[in-house]
């Protein structure tokens, strides 16, 4: 029987080593060591054995069973690693094929600004306060300073609906609108963006546009604070090496005022086209709030000041992006959109 | 404004650049906008005399011109122009000159005759045409007889002059004259001013007894001088005056006219001249119109006029439109003998509503609408009357008639320069609250003031001062009266409000170099500050803010530090509104849609394309009055007119298959204008979608359809909050412009929030759009009223019992819409029923017509065990018996 189990053995590593196969493995398996398997055929044959020899092929059979089943682990292991090797082989695919996902969209590049700039301002803790689009000529030019037949009105030449009422040349009314509410409570720190209206069609100008305006009023804000504001806001908005310039300015609303410079997005400063060579970019008109329109708005202008400041979104969109017909924002090619 | 290099240079000392000053004001406040220079580098060019002409031998058009050109030896010059006689003198390019345009001049053979240069044109010299007469722009530009023969003609005519171009803002109208501009310069570089001198006229004198100025409507006319000049001449005005006036951008016409434009262009102060015997009476009457007066103006129209009109009478009619142009009939012509000057202050608004109103606008109304020196007046009338002697244009009758009713009790002398010392605190008014105020003068000393009092003369008078009324706009207590120096308003400026304002450390020896640079007078001054006067041409200074920004502006704002507001910290935030149109826009961008901004103003006749019946609120439109087009005339009241524009724009470019949103407001009128109120304005989002997703080698086309956007919705509702239960459709047949088998209100929680459908195809065609649209449009309000969109997510528990999922074919008639089968189904289970999914819609062959088989996938789970199939199966039995007896379905297996 000694003799059987060594034959067994030698013919069953023999077969094992032909195996290529994992099936084949589980079946020669089954085979040999399976409950019809020809070992356990063997091994039935134990009891006619002499006690003494019992033992002896009892480790024997022993034996060639673990050497065979650490053989087929072995063999099972390298087959698996062999298997799964070919199949991923065989799955791999073109990976170049398109994707299938469903296209997103795009947020319109002025609408994209507008919140760009709403998170640089609500960082620094002002709110946002929107106002009509149709407005009083009260508050679009009284309130802020610009009487009737004043010179400062043909900056801004109005769509009119009737007499007293237009659509709004500017976001400035807001201001006087937010000043009614909240007087005499400071500080009053808010931001308005919002569409405004002004009789001008060409390469660089648009009957509709939009606005985002600032103001802040408190006890002892100073022209100073204005510059800082700005500077941050330039910063964020355009990167942080950037630079800023106030140069004197007239606006009926504020008293001093400036417009504001921001150097040259396309060139840094030395000089391009985009900036006729002057390395700057007019991006904004701001200044201390007139006192007049402080009382207008029911403040003291002996104890509170302010600053306010007003800019074109489409010009900040326009150079942020490279745009240089402000049509394309509102033709609305998608084209043009998608590139956003 | 035009500002000719040369003439500034007359009139103050500058050591600068043009591109450095232009800086210099730019970072002031008069922004230089750009510098005009002359186009070419002119060289060769000689003053001729022409002193024989005789006709070509072998050409018609050619003339053979001897020249005289300084040096000795004459020329001979061919020329092709008609225009010169012998004893013309005439520019001559050289051999060697380079002429606008390029042309280089060599000597060369014209038809056989050698000629050696050539006569120049205007355009050839490059000079403005625009500013010529037609005479001066024809053939050979003729000099005038008084150069000098052989003279460069660059110096000649100025060519080599520079212009700076100023873009004034509206304060800064003083500087729409050279004498101002010139007091700007020299306040910013310190530079010597060299203003010209005038003789000043009084009031006797020979023209009181020749004319008489009366001034009806004081509000709208506060000064009116007249001088005459007799034995008038008119005739071309000197070649210096004329370029003077081309630099400034005005056209020459006689010596009269040009006296007048110059002066404006000097002073900033316009004038008028009259021919005096054309006027009735010879006397002049400031009025109001009367209705139904007309006059023919200047440039030949005949205007009629309105009461709301100013306008210069003699004893009869108007004869000038005040301040805005004058009339034709008493123009100064050929055969004028003596002419009136006019030189007046007129209200600025009325000169604005008037020349607004006759759609005519001048030099001279663009200086009156910003409101002129009301001192310089007289000063102006003088400085005319003073030029049209110098260079001969007639004689100055002496004297002349100042009609002043507000007059102050006396005036700022003509080219004023503040002294540089206090005035004396006894010379203010003891009636003037603020006097009170005033403890210890000049106890500044300490602060570095420069005020000593041992150098003070008695400068201003007591009677210099005025006080006025209270203004209205001041709160009383601040400013219980005004205090009015030689007619300027005393302003008191505080040390101390300076740097509050600007945030800077400005000794008070730095703000009193400044505001001197500026000619602004030291009335008085105490330990916090100054009473002071600015000049009378700085009308714009009215307040102590407005003298704060003339520190920063001369400090410069470059020097002004960069600090951060120092107040309490405050949150900032988007409102509720604000965050739900934000979260709208991420949404719709996440679900593929581009979004797009649309003019607010459409073309009323395409929003009535949507065909929407009379009262419908499309039709409630609040129209502009005054529209730059018809596309812009009415306010948009739904969003679907621009939605479909922009379609159709893209498919023009061959964009077919589109998706927009956009986020905007809509505009109705209720009730407005009648009703005293503004009119409705409301946020909506709207959406179109057209054309399909492309099939793709993985999966197939897919239609931009109704149930396409009906899914859009679905995503943006359960994106904000809502439960997919909130929202139902509800079918509409008569929705304007919609599709009346394809269209539905949109119900959130049962109410209705917008509309959603495929366009009409008529609307389509109106649009010239030939592909189907859909479109929907939601009300924004009705999102931002509910807690659902504000409302804090509170986890409901996963539950960790497996679901078991079944699928329920059915058959049922065409009629019977999925939404009612659901519903029925819903009706049959109870709560482990979690998901009722339509997968499939069949019509064909298998099933009978006008019948359809809807496939649902029901998914079942219980929170608290593992459900039996016995379970749902009793579930299931219930549905189906329920649907037979209510459809007469039957199940497809």
């Amino acid at each position: 029987m000694q003799e059987q189990l060594r034959a067994l053995k030698e013919k069953a590593e023999q077969e094992l080593q032909a195996c290529q196969k994992v099936e084949d493995v589980q079946e020669f398996r089954v085979r040999y060591l399976g409950k019809k398997g020809e070992l356990t055929q063997i091994l039935r044959g134990m009891g006619q054995l002499s006690p003494e020899e019992r033992p002896v092929v009892g480790q024997l059979a022993n034996e060639v069973r673990d050497s065979l089943e650490g053989k087929i682990a072995q063999l099972l292991e390298t087959l698996k690693v062999k298997e799964l090797e070919q199949r991923l082989l065989s799955e791999s695919i073109d990976i170049t094929l398109p994707g299938t996902a469903a296209e997103i969209g795009r947020q319109h590049p002025l609408s994209m600004v507008i919140e760009e700039i709403e998170e640089i301002f609500m960082g620094m803790g002002f709110t946002i306060e929107e106002g009509p689009e149709i407005e009083l000529d009260y508050y679009n030019f009284e309130a802020l300073n610009i009487p009737k037949d004043h010179p400062a009105r043909d900056m801004q030449d109005s769509f009119y609906l009737t007499p007293e009422v237009l659509l709004r040349t500017h976001t400035s009314p807001v201001q006087a609108r937010t000043m009614e509410k909240t007087k005499p409570h400071v500080p009053v720190k808010i931001i308005v963006p919002g569409k405004v209206y002004r009789r001008d069609d060409d390469a660089t100008h648009s009957p509709m546009f939009h606005q985002v305006e600032g103001l802040m009023i408190d006890k002892n804000i100073r022209f100073s604070d204005l510059k800082g504001v700005l500077l941050n806001f330039a910063r964020q908005m355009f990167g942080a090496d950037q630079k800023i310039r106030l140069r004197p300015s007239f606006f009926p609303f504020t008293e001093p005022s400036a417009e504001v410079d921001i150097s040259c997005v396309m060139c840094k400063g030395v000089g391009c086209r985009t900036c006729s060579q002057t390395g700057w970019l007019e991006i904004l008109g701001a200044g201390m709030v007139h006192p007049r329109v402080l009382e207008m708005g029911g403040y003291n202008p002996e104890e509170v000041t302010g600053f306010a400041f007003g800019m074109g979104v489409e010009r900040v969109a326009m150079l942020k992006y490279g745009i240089d017909d402000m049509r394309l924002l509102f033709e609305n090619d998608v084209r043009f959109l998608r590139q956003f | 404004m035009l500002v000719s290099w040369k003439w500034l240079k007359e009139l103050v000392e500058i050591e600068k650049t043009p591109e450095e000053l232009a800086d210099l004001l730019t970072m002031s406040g008069v922004a230089v906008d750009g510098i005009i220079y002359p186009s070419i580098e002119l060289r060769n060019l000689k003053v001729g005399l022409i002193e024989e002409i005789s006709p070509h031998p072998n050409a018609d058009k050619l003339l053979i011109c001897r020249v005289d050109i300084g040096e000795g030896e004459k020329r001979t010059i061919v020329t092709g122009a008609q225009n010169v006689q012998a004893g013309h003198k005439v520019p001559v390019a050289l051999p060697g000159a380079v002429l606008t345009g390029g042309k280089s001049i060599e000597s060369a053979e014209l038809r056989g005759i050698q000629s050696d240069g050539m006569l120049c044109s205007a355009r050839e010299l490059g000079m403005d045409e625009d500013k010529l007469s037609p005479e001066q722009k024809e053939g050979i530009y003729l000099l005038p007889d008084d150069v000098t023969v052989g003279a460069d003609v660059v110096q000649v005519l100025n060519l080599d002059d520079l212009v700076l171009e100023l873009d004034l803002t509206p304060n800064r109208a003083d500087c729409l004259g050279m004498w101002n501009v010139a007091r700007e310069v020299a306040a910013l570089t310190g530079g010597k001013l060299r203003l010209p001198e005038v003789e000043g006229s009084t009031e006797e004198g020979t023209c009181a007894g020749m004319t008489r100025v009366e001034i009806q409507n004081e509000e709208l006319c506060n000064r009116y001088v007249a001088r005459i000049v007799k034995d008038v001449r008119i005739a071309p005005s000197p070649l210096w005056m004329q370029q003077r006036l081309m630099a400034a951008g005005v056209r020459p016409i006689n010596n009269v006219v040009d006296v007048t434009n110059y002066v404006m262009m000097e002073t900033g102060q316009p004038l008028h001249s009259f021919d005096y015997d054309r006027l009735r009476e010879n006397r002049i009457v400031v009025r109001r119109a009367r209705e139904g007066e007309e006059i023919v103006t200047l440039d030949g129209q005949r205007r009629q006029l309105n009461p709301e009109m100013l306008v210069i009478a003699d004893a009869e009619r108007p004869v000038a439109l005040a301040g805005v142009m004058g009339g034709q009939e008493t123009e100064v012509t050929e055969q004028t003998k003596t002419i009136l000057l006019e030189s007046a202050s007129f209200n600025g608004p009325s000169i604005r509503r008037t020349s607004h109103a006759l759609g005519l606008r001048s030099e001279s109304s663009l200086r009156f609408e910003k409101t002129v020196d009301v001192q310089l007046v007289r000063w102006a009338a003088d400085r005319a009357v003073q030029l049209l002697s110098q260079i001969g244009a007639g004689m100055a009758v002496d004297g002349c008639v100042d009609c002043y009713p507000g007059r102050p009790p006396q005036e700022e002398p003509l080219h004023f320069q503040a002294p540089k010392f206090y005035l004396a605190k006894s010379h203010l008014p003891k009636a003037f609250s603020w006097a009170d105020n005033i403890d210890t003068p000049f106890a500044g000393a300490e602060q570095g003031l420069s005020g000593q009092q041992g150098e003070r003369p008695p400068f201003a008078q007591e009677g210099e001062f005025e006080i006025k009324e209270l203004s209205e706009e001041f709160p009383e207590e601040q400013m219980p009266q005004e205090l009015w120096f030689r007619g300027r308003p005393v302003i008191r400026l505080r040390f101390r409000r300076v740097n509050e304002i600007l945030g800077t450390k400005i000794k008070p020896v730095e703000m009193e170099t400044i505001l001197q640079a500026l000619q602004i007078t030291f009335l008085e001054k105490d330990r916090e500050g100054w009473w002071v006067a600015p000049p009378s041409y700085r009308r714009d200074l009215e307040r102590e803010v407005d003298l704060v920004e003339e520190i920063a502006r001369l400090y410069s704002y470059e020097r002004i530090p960069t600090t951060l507001p120092e107040g309490v910290t405050t949150q900032g935030q988007r409102n509720t509104e604000q965050q739900i149109r934000y979260r709208v826009r991420k949404n719709m961008v996440a679900q593929g849609l581009m979004e797009v901004i649309n003019y607010s103003f459409i073309n009323k006749a395409r929003l009535e394309r949507l065909g929407y019946p009379a009262g419908h609120p499309f039709g409630d439109m609040v129209v502009v009055k005054n529209p730059l087009s018809e596309e812009q005339a009415v306010m948009r009241t739904c969003l679907l007119p621009g939605l479909l524009d922009t379609v159709k724009r893209n498919l023009n470019k061959r964009n077919k298959n589109l998706r927009f949103f956009e986020v905007g407001k809509i505009f109705r009128a209720e009730g407005f204008p009648e009703q005293r109120k503004l009119p409705e304005e409301e946020w909506c989002l709207g959406a179109v979608a057209t054309g399909k997703r492309e099939k793709s080698w993985a999966y197939g086309a897919e239609e931009y359809d109704f149930y396409y956007l009906k899914g859009v919705i679905a995503n943006l509702l359960t994106g904000l909050g809502y439960g997919a239960e909130d929202f139902a459709l509800a079918a509409v047949q008569d929705y304007p412009g919609l599709h009346p088998g394809r269209a539905a209100t949109i119900l959130l929680k049962g109410r209705p929030i917008g509309v959603l459908g495929e366009v009409h195809p008529l609307v389509l065609e109106e649009f010239e759009i030939d592909q189907r649209v859909v479109t929907f449009s939601i009300d924004l309000p009705q999102l931002w009223a509910d807690e659902e969109v504000s409302r804090k997510v509170l986890l409901v528990p996963v539950t960790k019992f497996p679901a078991i999922s079944r699928d329920l074919a059915i058959l049922v008639p065409e009629e019977i819409t999925a939404a009612e089968v659901e519903k029925l189904i819903r009706e049959q289970a109870n709560e482990w029923l979690k998901e009722v999914r339509l997968f499939d819609l069949y019509r064909g062959q298998q099933i009978q017509e006008n019948w359809k088989s809807l496939a649902f996938s029901l998914t079942w789970q219980a929170p608290d065990k593992t459900l039996t199939d016995e379970e749902v199966n009793i579930f299931h039995q219930k549905i189906e018996e329920a649907l037979a007896a209510r459809f007469g379905a039957g199940l497809r297996r």
